[in-house]
């Protein structure tokens, strides 16, 4: 018993350390470090298109790296492919399991993944010969639902699990080929960075960890949160890590100085964020709310610069297109809009 | 009133935001002064006071927060939706219509907000009320649900009837014109609370999130735990941290150079597609066009990756290596990255291929790996797998980032791209001549000013745009 008091007390001891480290190279304040940047100023942006034509709630949606054609999953078992621009469905895909709660485009634009509670993910091939989108391989191995997935190329996708695990698959033989354990609750969310090299994800146990792709540990872990982190992604160079939470609000941590550097709060908000995504420059984050609305915030300032209120229901996914033009909301209101 | 549920660690989040905002519309509705001018709605025989039609509701709307028509029929549908506004006619189809429909407020006592959640408890009592009072001619799923509740609180159900009975005897000593408005206003709050099958449930909150973070007691806290946790520990203690002032540079510096190719920002030319549905752009900045447009050329500067991530961009800087007699090296650095990322089953006759061509002594196109790294990665093709590449591939990206990149950027094949490079026209269509062509999206300031003079309940309405009516149509 002796023992585990003293290694229980050498544990405190250095995380009180790692906290002193990180406050060390505190040198300087976000008010500082962004005071010669100009003010954005009031961002206002229009619904240019509404895509309808699911029938229940949307519970995810993703971009094509085309910046037209995006694939949204409703809680009505059907994966639609939309042209945003010409608002017409390019393909309406049954699900067997309409329980689904993400899914995602492959960079290739050749397969698009979902999953759910049925906790699989299952990949479709949208080029397939006969022009039928056919369900590709059926990735099983998670004990708990299938929270977010991610396509690195067309032959391995990360997916992250209310097991509280991610999983990096090899999508040709159907196995897994790393597991990435370690959070100690249910994996929320996750996103690959730009280099694909890393991914993070964040989870039920208010921390976010960061994850080398290669070798399967976790390099760093972000804590801070008060409540869930239902949404994560990274900043647009790569360096730093945003993430939304229940606790309703946003977080960006430096990869480098390995800690919260701004946190995106207001006392008249007091909803969990449900999704996030960055502008193509990073200067904006768009994320979306319980409340019905998605906040715009200027990153650097910590300031909200605009809202999108359009949505009759809980805004449960956003995203910004490759070429930063528009960004896509999609909702429990069963209506994607896209703004500008 | 706010719904918020206790989170975990004692903290409030607050749920349902729009009943607040909902609530504040109803009561500016029923102000005596500026509210709705209510009448007596015949329902059959019986005289209903205070209601109000459709149309009433609408123009109301329309007048105290200076919006279109359609707008102002989709908020007052979702006072009806949420159980703040219910119909007299029909009282199962809760739609606003917008005509001589009669409507009536919702009584705070029956709003949702006021007891949260429905109880079963009180579903139970309706429902036996309901029962006596009509002699067993309950809906088939009211039936059911009764049943079931019979089951599952049983042990109370003696109360459950006297209450029923208790509530019926005192109704009859009411007015009728009371009794029955009395009648209406329960059967809209459970038509909310529980609403029949298939219909919309708008208080659906998802999918419950099991709390496993709190009642997972960390297992095994023994020694070998903790021993991990001080190996962890000491790993992060011994990581380089780079100040915060530097990282927020990098942020500020990020944004500040890729802010004219934020097209959210700074709009893009000749013309936004979503704004002017002219596809130019795109066609513009297609992957492969003969010239392609300066934005993109100057993005080639920012990064080498933005150079090799771009197609055209790869193509020149690989026409500009093979003037250097030093094209092999993206080409090796190609051809690793498809062993990164291809499949599988190829590793074996790709890492061979590579080897042949790159590595091996008197290789047709040798590429110059430090000897240290070709002994590992000789070692390491005896068992390829994807990431076996991966050191000599680092070697050779750092060797062309730090060496031919630069000086690719100083070339004059560079300088030519560029000052080729295409700069958009901004496309002038003919407009009216006092709405000024938006570019991107932040409107004209006067337009801006005239919003915010609103009622604040423009943008902090339900689910509703603050945008200008103009734009009040969805596309």
């Amino acid at each position: 018993m002796g023992e585990m008091e003293q290694l229980r007390k050498e544990a405190d001891a250095l995380k009180d350390q790692i906290t002193a480290a990180r406050k060390a190279v505190q040198d300087t304040t976000l008010e500082e470090a962004a005071a010669g940047v100009a003010v954005v100023g009031r961002v206002q942006m229009k619904t240019r298109k509404t895509l309808r034509g699911h029938l229940a709630k949307i519970y995810a949606m993703h971009w094509a790296t085309d910046s037209k054609l995006c694939v949204s999953a409703s809680q009505d078992g059907k994966l639609i492919v939309w042209d945003s621009i010409t608002t017409n469905k390019v393909n309406a895909i049954p699900l067997k399991s309409s329980w689904v709660m993400t899914c995602a485009y492959a960079p290739s634009g050749n397969l698009v993944a979902c999953g759910g509670l049925d906790n699989m993910c299952s990949i479709y091939n949208l080029k397939g010969k006969d022009g039928n989108v056919k369900v590709m391989r059926e990735l099983a191995a998670h004990t708990g639902y299938l929270s977010c997935c991610r396509f690195i190329s067309d032959t391995e996708i990360i997916t992250s699990s209310g097991d509280c695990t991610c999983i990096l698959w090899d999508i040709e033989t159907g196995t897994q080929k790393t597991s990435f354990a370690g959070h100690q609750g249910d994996c929320m969310s996750l996103a690959v960075s730009p280099d694909f090299s890393y991914f993070i994800s964040g989870a039920c146990d208010f921390t976010a960890k960061l994850w080398d792709i290669r070798d399967g540990n976790c390099r760093q872990t972000f804590a801070g949160h008060e409540s869930d982190i239902n949404a994560i992604g990274f900043f647009p160079n790569g360096q730093a890590v945003i993430t939304g939470s229940d606790d309703a609000t946003c977080k960006l941590y430096d990869l480098r100085a390995d800690q919260e550097l701004i946190t995106y709060q207001d006392s008249s908000i007091m909803c969990g964020v449900t999704s996030l995504a960055p502008s193509l420059s990073g200067r904006l984050i768009l994320a979306g709310y319980d409340d019905f609305n998605v906040n715009i915030w200027d990153s650097l300032k910590a300031e909200r610069v605009g809202a999108l209120a359009g949505h009759d229901n809980r805004v449960s996914c956003i995203g910004v297109s490759a070429d930063g033009m528009a960004c896509c909301t999609g909702s429990w209101d069963s209506f994607l809009k896209i703004w500008n | 009133m706010t719904i918020s549920t206790v989170g975990k660690g004692d903290w409030h989040r607050e749920q349902m935001a729009c009943f607040r905002k909902m609530e504040k519309v109803t009561v500016a509705m029923q102000d005596p002064d500026m509210g709705m001018k209510m009448r007596n709605q015949r329902l059959l025989i019986t005289v209903i006071p205070h209601a109000m039609t459709g149309r009433d509701i609408i123009d109301w709307l329309i007048q105290k927060y200076n919006i279109c028509d359609e707008e102002a029929l989709h908020l007052g549908d979702m006072l009806v939706r949420y159980g703040y506004i219910y119909p007299l006619k029909e009282p199962r189809c809760l739609v606003l219509q917008p005509d001589e429909c009669p409507y009536r407020f919702q009584t705070p006592y029956f709003w949702t907000s006021t007891r949260w959640p429905a109880s079963e408890l009180d579903y139970a009592i309706y429902l036996a009320k309901k029962n006596i009072r009509k002699q067993g001619e309950l809906m088939d799923y009211e039936k059911e649900r009764y049943s079931v509740l019979n089951k599952r609180i049983n042990h109370t159900w003696d109360f459950v009837v006297m209450q029923a009975r208790e509530q019926l005897r005192a109704s009859k000593q009411r007015r009728k014109a009371d009794r029955i408005v009395l009648e209406c206003q329960e059967q809209a709050y459970w038509l909310i609370n529980r609403p029949p099958p298939g219909a919309h449930n708008v208080l659906d909150m998802g999918l419950e999130r099991p709390n496993t973070f709190s009642s997972r007691v960390p297992l095994n806290q023994n020694s070998d735990y903790y021993k991990k946790e001080i190996e962890t520990c000491r790993r992060a203690l011994g990581r380089n941290r780079v100040k915060s002032s530097i990282c927020l540079e990098g942020f500020v510096k990020y944004s500040e150079q890729y802010q004219n190719h934020d097209p959210i920002m700074q709009g893009c030319l000749p013309s936004n597609p979503w704004i002017s549905d002219d596809t130019a752009h795109w066609t513009m900045n297609a992957q492969v066009v003969p010239t392609p447009t300066r934005l993109r050329v100057e993005r080639w500067s920012f990064s080498f990756m933005e150079l090799l991530s771009d197609p055209m961009g790869r193509q020149e800087f690989m026409t500009y290596l093979e003037k250097e007699f030093s094209a092999e090296n993206l080409c090796f650095w190609q051809a690793c990255e498809d062993i990164k990322h291809g499949e599988n089953s190829k590793i074996g006759e790709k890492v061979e291929d590579v080897y042949k061509t790159f590595l091996a002594p008197g290789a047709v196109r040798w590429v110059n790996i430090d000897s240290k790294t070709m002994d590992k990665t000789l070692e390491g093709i005896k068992e390829p797998h994807h990431f076996v590449m991966d050191d000599a591939q680092m070697h050779i990206y750092f060797l062309m980032k730090k060496d031919s990149y630069p000086r690719y950027l100083k070339s004059d094949l560079y300088k030519n791209m560029l000052a080729k490079a295409v700069v958009p026209q901004e496309t002038k269509k003919s407009v009216f001549p006092f709405m000024r062509r938006q570019r991107h999206s932040s409107p004209s300031p006067a337009q801006a000013v005239a919003v915010a003079t609103e009622d604040d309940g423009r943008i902090k309405q339900a689910g509703q745009a603050g945008t200008n009516s103009v734009a009040g149509s969805q596309v």
